[in-house]
């Protein structure tokens, strides 16, 4: 394709590119697919994760998220995101400096000795937020080749993409958006209500490095509730979210053995990797198969129930 | 805000209230805190406090009234930032962000967990990820990378070393590298200071 409808700037982030790179794959096809040209940010660093550098040094994180936001502007592209915790930094980072002349000023300072301007003129967006508010759902739909037929999904949100919501782009809604539930369900599959639906997984906010057992537990309450759905799979739009119930699902198994009956095998699958599926994208693109014999690398939890319903369904 | 809020916040009892926590806050631009009336609606929504001995409510009470053990007390680090605190608030106060401050504070004091220390000190600042794949121990993840169909290593500062140059200026000018060298200080001085108090206990108990 020669011509683009949009372009982005891929902020890639620290999980994606390093622990789960299918899921890097599987955007940069399904975007392509869709007419979006996606930059390389070079040089670009951790976002820094909100939850826990910023938590560690707020004028560190808001400096190092504007040398992010101002590598994109060189570029003339908006920053796109497909992680909820750099999609919170940059997008907090960038409301929280346009509403506070001083500090913009303050970290442009620190900025121009390493010879960077930050702007603030081009909001940072995820690709969630890509798909649903720029190209939007008939957009996605005319791209839509196979449909799932029975296929029973545990949409998991994150926080991070609606929350705080006045910094976010989903006209306040936090308690119950859609928005992704809609982007699921083009592709034939039923997103199922199970109870605590949006639920943080329990990684973020410096709680995985600080003690594991505890973002198990959340993560054990999720996985128990989206059992007790009858769900075939998760699908979910932020890569530590993604660890968390994927290498979290056998901790989880392990930790929690005595009170969780069954030990959990809920596959676990990204957006875009449901969507290109759909849009009869090859799973070899989208990072689904496996062809490797790597030890201890990600997925942890089985994928193949998924692809054994992608081939039943998708034909 | 209401009129209601506004008087809260500038009520005298919190403003002279002997709270180093406090002033900090406002400091910080985050004088809203004084407008908490105590409601727990933070605490009932936190999924956190669901499972640990972290409760909202009770930190924001302890930053206002100058207890400093919420400091040290590892509950504040339980927060896994979900900002349902901040969105349910009913004085509009952005509860997280407090939070947040409030470990921030912590950190300043050398109340760092050494798990969190280790991220920021030898991942963080001396890689520019805060999950790298760069280093021995990492290789089966470059593996994974080009098994996708995608370079070892991502066209980040992983692939451009002056850019981590760049981070690290960054870093030292806004004072992240001053801050951890003395959090890592005072951690040692409290260590040392726990050693010689249990090592005079045991000669006591020895007499």
């Amino acid at each position: 394709m020669s011509e683009y409808k949009w372009r982005y700037g891929f902020f890639l982030g620290c999980v994606i590119p390093n622990r789960y790179p299918m899921v890097e794959r599987s955007i940069r096809e399904v975007f392509e697919e869709l007419g979006a040209e996606l930059l390389d940010l070079p040089g670009a660093s951790c976002c820094p994760a909100p939850g826990v550098f910023r938590a560690f040094h707020i004028p560190t994180w808001l400096v190092i998220a504007a040398r992010n936001i101002a590598i994109s502007e060189e570029l003339g592209v908006n920053p796109l995101t497909g992680c909820n915790g750099c999609y919170g930094t940059l997008r907090d980072a960038w409301y929280d400096l346009e509403h506070n002349p001083e500090e913009k000023k303050h970290v442009n300072q620190l900025l121009a000795k390493v010879g960077r301007q930050y702007k603030g003129n081009l909001e940072p967006k995820h690709v969630v937020q890509a798909l649903y508010l720029d190209m939007g759902l008939d957009y996605l739909k005319d791209h839509i080749k196979y449909k799932f037929t029975d296929l029973k999904v545990a949409v998991h949100y994150g926080c991070h993409i609606v929350k705080p919501s006045d910094k976010r782009p989903w006209n306040g809604e936090y308690e119950a958006p859609e928005f992704l539930d809609e982007i699921v369900e083009i592709t034939g599959a039923k997103s199922i209500d199970y109870k605590d639906k949006f639920m943080c997984c329990g990684a973020g906010g410096a709680v995985r490095t600080a003690v594991k057992e505890v973002a198990a537990d959340f993560t054990r309450e999720k996985l128990e509730n989206m059992r007790d759905a009858g769900v075939d799979i998760i699908i979910d739009c932020c890569p530590f979210c993604h660890l968390q119930l994927d290498l979290g699902q056998v901790e989880v198994n392990n930790f929690y053995k005595d009170i969780i009956g069954e030990p959990f095998k809920i596959p676990v699958i990204y957006i875009t990797q449901l969507l290109g599926v759909a849009m009869g994208i090859d799973p070899n693109r989208l990072g689904l198969i496996k062809n490797h014999d790597l030890k201890g690398v990600s997925p942890f939890i089985s994928i193949d129930p998924f692809l054994n319903i992608v081939k039943e369904q998708l034909t | 805000m209401s009129d209601n809020v506004e008087k809260y916040i500038k009520r005298k009892s919190y403003t002279t209230a002997n709270s180093r926590i406090a002033q900090k806050f406002v400091d910080a631009g985050l004088e809203k805190i004084r407008a908490c009336i105590n409601c727990g609606t933070c605490t009932g929504g936190c999924p956190s406090g669901r499972r640990t001995a972290y409760r909202t409510r009770s930190a924001i009470r302890k930053a206002l009234t100058g207890d400093e053990s919420v400091l040290s007390d590892i509950d504040i680090w339980f927060c896994s930032t979900c900002y349902y605190c901040y969105e349910r608030c009913p004085r509009d106060i952005p509860v997280t962000d407090m939070i947040i401050k409030l470990r921030n504070i912590a950190v300043e004091e050398g109340y760092i967990l050494d798990s969190h220390f280790s991220l920021a000190n030898d991942i963080f600042y001396a890689t520019g990820h805060g999950v790298p794949a760069t280093g021995e121990g990492n290789k089966q993840w470059r593996a994974l990378r080009e098994s996708y169909g995608l370079p070892a290593l991502p066209p980040t500062v992983h692939s451009y070393p002056e850019a981590l140059k760049e981070c690290q200026t960054l870093m030292k000018e806004v004072g992240f590298r001053d801050l951890l060298d003395n959090a890592a200080k005072l951690k040692a001085q409290r260590k040392a200071e726990a050693e010689k108090k249990a090592e005079e206990k045991t000669k006591e108990e020895k007499k």
